[in-house]
C-alpha cells in the first residue's frame, strides 16, 4: 500500500509539471499583457521596457519558466504582478476561504446528492415508485442545469433583498481575517453561497448514485439476497455497499470542483475564495498567481483522486486485487 | 495554514452580537473595482483608485477642487500653497510648499520630502519601486528633475516648457519618506502601514476584500477633516452584488449601479446621484489604414449617431456627447454641431466614395468607464449601418483590449476604430495626448497616429502660453480643431450614477473623476 501511494505521488510531478506549462502557455497565447494591471493605457514603450524589467517580463518565456520552475520547486511561488504580495499568501488565503465553504457544501452536497439517488434507485416498482424516481431525476437534471450564478442572484434576491434573512455578500464584518463559523452573524454569510455551491454536486451525484444503484440491484446477487429472505432494508445496504466505490469516484470529482471554488458563484457573492481570485487573475493576466492557483488545484485534485482511489480500494477487494 | 484555518473555524465564541458595521458614521462603499487599490502611494485600479484610496491617504502638491457639483472640478493648492514658472527659465517651476503638515506618521512635511518623492524615477535612487513607477510615471511625461530650492521651496523643471505641467503634478502622490526609510523601503510592508497627509489615516484592510480608514483629526485643511467615523471600501466588481449589498443594508453608498435597476432602488429609498463629469465614451480611430483617414468619413459616422438613443438606452444616465469635452469645460468654445443628421452622414459617405464603408471596431466586454460596452456598441452598429457603414465588432476582454490600445496601430492595422472610454479632465489628458504627433503610440495616446501641422503648432503654442487667459483661448482653438477634424467618433459623456442610502447625507457629486468623501455624514 505505501509503495503503491509513493508510486501515486510521484506520477503527481509530471501532471504538475505539464499543468504548469500548460497555464503559462495559455497565458501568453491569450491576447492581453501581465503589466496591464500596473501599467496606465497611455505608458509609452520606454517606461514599459523600464517595467518590464523589473518584473522579470523581458526575459525569453522559456527562461522565464525555467526560472518560474526553479523558485517553485524551492517553495517560491513569486509575487503577485496585481498585489506585490506574495502567491504563496495569496492563493493560501483564497483556498482556506474556499475550504470554509467546502467544508459545508461537501457534506450537503453529498448527503442529500446520494440520498436522493438511493431514494430514486430503490424506488419501489409502480406508479408510486416511478413518479419518485422522476421527481428525483427531475431534480438532479435541474440542479445540474440551472446556472449556479443565475441560482445565487435568485437567492439573494429573495433571502437578503426582499425577506432581509441573511446577508447578501462577504464573510463578515471583519472580512476572511476575523471569520468564525461559532459567531452566528458570520455563519449567515455562509448559507446562500453554500446552498448555491452545493446545487451542482447535488445534480451530478444523485443521477450517478441512481445509475450505480440500478445497475447493482440488477446483479444476481440481490436476487440471491431476496430468495434468502432478507427484508428490503438490508437488501439496499448491500446495494449501496457494492455501489459506494462508483459513487465515491464521482464525490472525489465533485470535491476537487468544490474545492476549486466557482469564478461564477463566488464573486456573486463577493466571496474572497479561489474562484474570485482565478477570475481576477485572468482578468490581470496576474501569471505568477495563476500559475500558483492553478498548480495548488492541480494538486488538491490529485491528492483527491489518490484518496478516492485508497479509499475504493479499502471498500472494493476487487479494486485491491486489480 | 492549517493554524489559520482552524483558527476560522474555531475562534471566538458564539458571540451574537450587534453589528457594528452600519453603526453611527459608518460609511461604507461598494466599490466597481474587482480588488482594493493599491495604498503604498499612487493607486492602480485606474481613477476608482484615486478617487476612494489616493485621494484620502494622500495630497498632491496641487489637488482639485471636488468642493461643487456646479461646475467642472478645477486643481486648487495642495502640499504646494502656490506654484509659478521661474521667469529665468520656462521649463523650470516653482513650488512653495505649505507649513505645519504632518505625515501620518507624525514627521513634519518637508522640501526634502518632495524632491525624495520625486526621486522615486530614477532607477538607482533606493526609493525607486517599479510598482509606483509604473503607476506614476505616465502621468508626468514631462518630468525631468527636481531640486530643493530653501526649506519651503522645490522646483520642478521639465523636458520642455509646459504650461500644462500643474495638471501633471495633481496625480503624483505624495507619500512619507519617514515611513519608507523605517520600513527599510519594504514596500510589501508600506502597503499596509501607508503615510501620507491625506484626510483620512490607513486603519487597517483585509487584502482582496475591504480596506478601512479613519479620520485624520489633525489634517491641514480643516474643512476637509472627515465627518464619519469610519470609511470602509469594499471591493464588488459586479453590479447586482453591490445592488443586493444596498438594498439589504451591508453598504450604504454604491458606484455605478445598472441602469435596470435604477427603478428599484428609487421605490427602496435609494438616492441616486448624478452630474456630468470628464467622460468620454467614444471611438479612437485608424489615421494610418482604412476609410477614416478621410475627414468625411469620420464626419458621416458622427453625424449618423442619434446618441438620444443611446443615453435612452442608458436610462438616461448618461449625456449625448457630440464633441470631445462636456459642454461645461472652459475651453469648449463653439465646436462643430454633430447633431443626427442621417441625410447629411449618407450624403458625406457618398462623397467620399465609400458605400458601403466596411469598417472594425476593437470592442471590449467590460471594463473601466466602458459603461455598457456590448448593448451600446450594438445599437450604434445599427445606426452607423443605416447611415451605409458595414461594422465588423470585434469583442475581447478590456485587458486584451487595453493591450492593443497600448500597441498602436501599427499592431492591429485591420482595426478602424478601438472603443476605448476616456478621462478628459485636464487638457492633456482631454485633448494634446490624442492629436500630438509626440504622442503617437507606442510612444503615447495618439492611438491612430492622427497628425495635423495646424493642431501641431496650436498644441506648441498652448504649452509655451504661461498667462491662463491667453492659453484657455488657444486650448479652446484645439478642442474646436480636434471637433472640426471630427479626431475621434463621438457618443455620450458618463453621469456616473451613485445609489446612496438615505441615511447618508451631505455627499456633493463633484463633476470629477474624484470625490470628496470628506463631507458625507451617515445617520444613525
Amino acid at each position: 500500500m505505501a509503495r503503491t501511494v509513493l508510486w501515486r505521488l510521484l506520477y503527481a510531478l509530471p501532471i504538475a509539471f505539464g499543468v504548469s506549462l500548460v497555464c503559462f502557455m495559455l497565458v501568453y497565447l491569450a491576447p492581453g499583457d501581465p503589466l496591464q494591471t500596473v501599467l496606465p493605457p497611455d505608458a509609452n514603450a520606454e517606461m514599459i521596457e523600464i517595467v518590464k524589467r523589473a518584473y522579470g517580463f523581458d526575459k525569453p518565456l522559456p527562461v522565464q519558466f525555467a526560472q518560474w520552475l526553479w523558485r517553485a520547486a524551492h517553495g517560491d511561488f513569486g509575487l503577485s504582478v496585481a498585489t506585490r504580495r506574495p502567491v504563496s499568501m495569496e492563493v493560501g488565503g483564497a483556498l482556506l476561504n474556499t475550504m470554509v465553504l467546502a467544508v459545508f457544501a461537501v457534506p450537503l452536497s453529498f448527503a442529500v446528492g446520494a440520498g436522493l439517488g438511493t431514494l430514486a434507485g430503490c424506488a419501489p416498482p409502480g406508479r408510486l415508485g416511478r413518479a419518485l424516481d422522476r421527481l428525483v431525476t427531475g431534480t438532479a437534471v435541474m440542479g445540474v442545469s440551472v446556472p449556479n450564478y443565475w441560482l445565487g442572484l435568485v437567492l439573494v434576491i429573495i433571502f437578503a433583498v426582499e425577506l432581509s434573512w441573511l446577508p447578501a455578500s462577504g464573510m463578515g464584518m471583519g472580512g476572511s481575517d476575523g471569520f468564525s463559523v461559532l459567531r452566528w452573524e458570520d455563519l449567515r454569510h455562509l448559507v446562500l453561497p453554500v446552498v448555491t455551491l452545493a446545487l451542482v454536486p447535488v445534480g451530478i451525484i444523485a443521477r450517478s448514485t441512481r445509475a450505480a444503484v440500478l445497475e447493482v440491484r440488477g446483479q444476481d446477487f440481490v436476487t440471491t439476497l431476496r430468495a434468502k429472505g432478507l427484508t428490503e432494508f438490508a437488501v439496499v445496504r448491500h446495494v449501496l455497499k457494492n455501489a459506494a466505490p462508483g459513487m465515491l469516484a464521482v464525490m472525489g470529482l465533485q470535491f476537487g470542483y468544490l474545492m476549486g471554488g466557482s469564478i461564477l458563484v463566488e464573486p456573486v457573492f463577493a466571496w474572497p475564495g479561489s474562484g474570485t481570485l482565478l477570475g481576477r487573475a485572468i482578468v490581470n493576466r496576474d501569471v505568477p498567481v495563476l500559475q500558483g492557483a492553478i498548480l495548488s488545484l492541480a494538486l488538491i485534485f490529485v491528492a483527491t483522486n489518490l484518496a478516492v482511489d485508497l479509499l475504493q480500494a479499502a471498500m472494493d477487494p476487487r479494486v485491491r486485487r486489480a | 495554514m492549517a493554524r489559520s484555518f482552524l483558527s476560522r473555524l474555531a475562534a471566538a465564541g458564539l458571540l451574537l452580537s450587534a453589528s457594528a458595521a452600519q453603526a453611527a458614521g459608518v460609511l461604507t462603499v461598494a466599490m466597481t473595482a474587482g480588488d482594493i487599490p493599491v495604498t503604498g502611494g499612487n493607486p492602480d485600479q485606474g481613477f476608482e483608485g484615486f478617487r476612494f484610496v489616493a485621494t484620502n491617504l494622500y495630497d498632491a502638491l496641487i489637488n482639485w477642487d471636488l468642493s461643487r457639483a456646479d461646475r467642472l472640478a478645477v486643481i486648487k493648492p495642495g502640499l504646494a500653497t502656490e506654484w509659478r514658472i521661474d521667469p529665468a527659465n520656462t521649463r523650470r517651476w516653482l513650488f512653495t510648499l505649505r507649513d505645519g503638515v504632518k505625515w501620518h506618521d507624525g514627521c513634519p512635511f518637508t522640501a526634502d520630502d518632495v524632491v525624495w518623492n520625486f526621486g522615486r524615477y530614477d532607477e538607482k535612487a533606493p526609493q525607486w519601486n517599479p510598482q509606483q513607477f509604473a503607476l506614476s510615471r505616465a502621468y508626468l511625461p514631462n518630468f525631468d528633475h527636481a531640486e530643493k530650492v530653501d526649506d519651503r521651496t522645490v522646483a520642478l523643471t521639465t523636458k520642455i516648457p509646459s504650461s500644462l505641467f500643474p495638471y501633471e503634478v495633481s496625480f503624483i502622490m505624495m507619500t512619507s519618506r519617514c515611513r519608507a526609510e523605517a520600513l527599510k523601503y519594504d514596500w510589501a510592508a508600506l502597503a499596509s502601514q501607508p503615510s501620507g497627509t491625506g484626510p483620512y489615516r490607513f486603519d487597517r484592510m483585509v487584502p482582496h476584500e475591504r480596506l478601512e480608514m479613519v479620520p485624520n483629526a489633525e489634517y491641514w485643511d480643516k474643512a476637509r477633516v472627515p465627518k464619519q467615523d469610519r470609511l470602509v471600501l469594499l471591493p464588488m466588481p459586479e453590479a447586482s452584488t453591490r445592488t443586493a449589498a444596498l438594498l439589504s443594508g451591508q453598504v450604504n453608498f454604491v458606484e455605478a449601479p445598472t441602469p435596470d435597476a435604477l427603478p428599484r432602488l428609487k421605490s427602496s429609498g435609494m438616492r441616486i446621484v448624478t452630474n456630468a463629469y470628464p467622460h468620454n465614451w467614444s471611438y479612437q480611430l485608424n489615421f494610418v489604414n482604412g476609410p477614416f483617414r478621410d475627414v468625411r468619413v469620420r464626419r458621416a459616422a458622427n453625424y449618423a449617431l442619434n446618441r438620444a438613443d443611446v443615453v435612452e438606452l442608458l436610462g438616461g444616465v448618461a449625456q449625448e456627447g457630440p464633441a470631445n469635452v462636456p459642454p461645461g469645460t472652459s475651453y469648449y468654445g463653439h465646436p462643430v454641431s454633430y447633431k443626427y443628421d442621417l441625410p447629411k452622414a449618407k450624403a458625406l459617405l457618398k462623397e467620399a466614395g465609400c458605400v458601403p464603408c466596411k469598417v472594425t471596431f476593437a470592442i471590449s466586454t467590460s471594463g473601466s468607464g466602458q459603461m455598457q460596452p456590448l448593448p451600446m456598441n450594438e445599437l450604434i452598429k445599427s445606426q452607423l449601418e443605416e447611415a451605409g457603414f458595414e461594422v465588423t465588432l470585434r469583442v475581447m476582454d478590456w485587458n486584451a483590449l487595453l493591450a492593443l490600445a497600448r500597441g498602436g496601430v501599427e499592431t492591429a492595422p485591420d482595426v478602424d476604430g478601438i472603443n476605448v472610454s476616456r478621462a478628459v479632465q485636464d487638457p492633456i489628458n482631454g485633448m494634446t495626448r490624442f492629436m500630438q504627433k509626440a504622442q503617437w503610440s507606442p510612444k503615447g495616446g495618439n492611438w491612430g497616429h492622427y497628425y495635423s501641422e495646424d493642431a501641431e503648432t496650436l498644441i506648441a503654442a498652448a504649452f509655451n502660453e504661461f498667462d491662463l487667459e491667453k492659453r484657455e483661448g488657444i486650448l479652446t482653438q484645439i478642442h474646436e480643431k480636434m471637433v472640426d477634424d471630427a479626431v475621434m467618433i463621438w457618443v455620450v459623456h458618463d453621469l456616473n450614477p451613485r445609489a446612496l442610502s438615505p441615511k447618508v447625507q451631505g455627499f456633493v457629486q463633484a463633476q470629477s473623476w474624484f470625490q470628496d468623501l470628506t463631507p458625507v455624514t451617515v445617520a444613525k
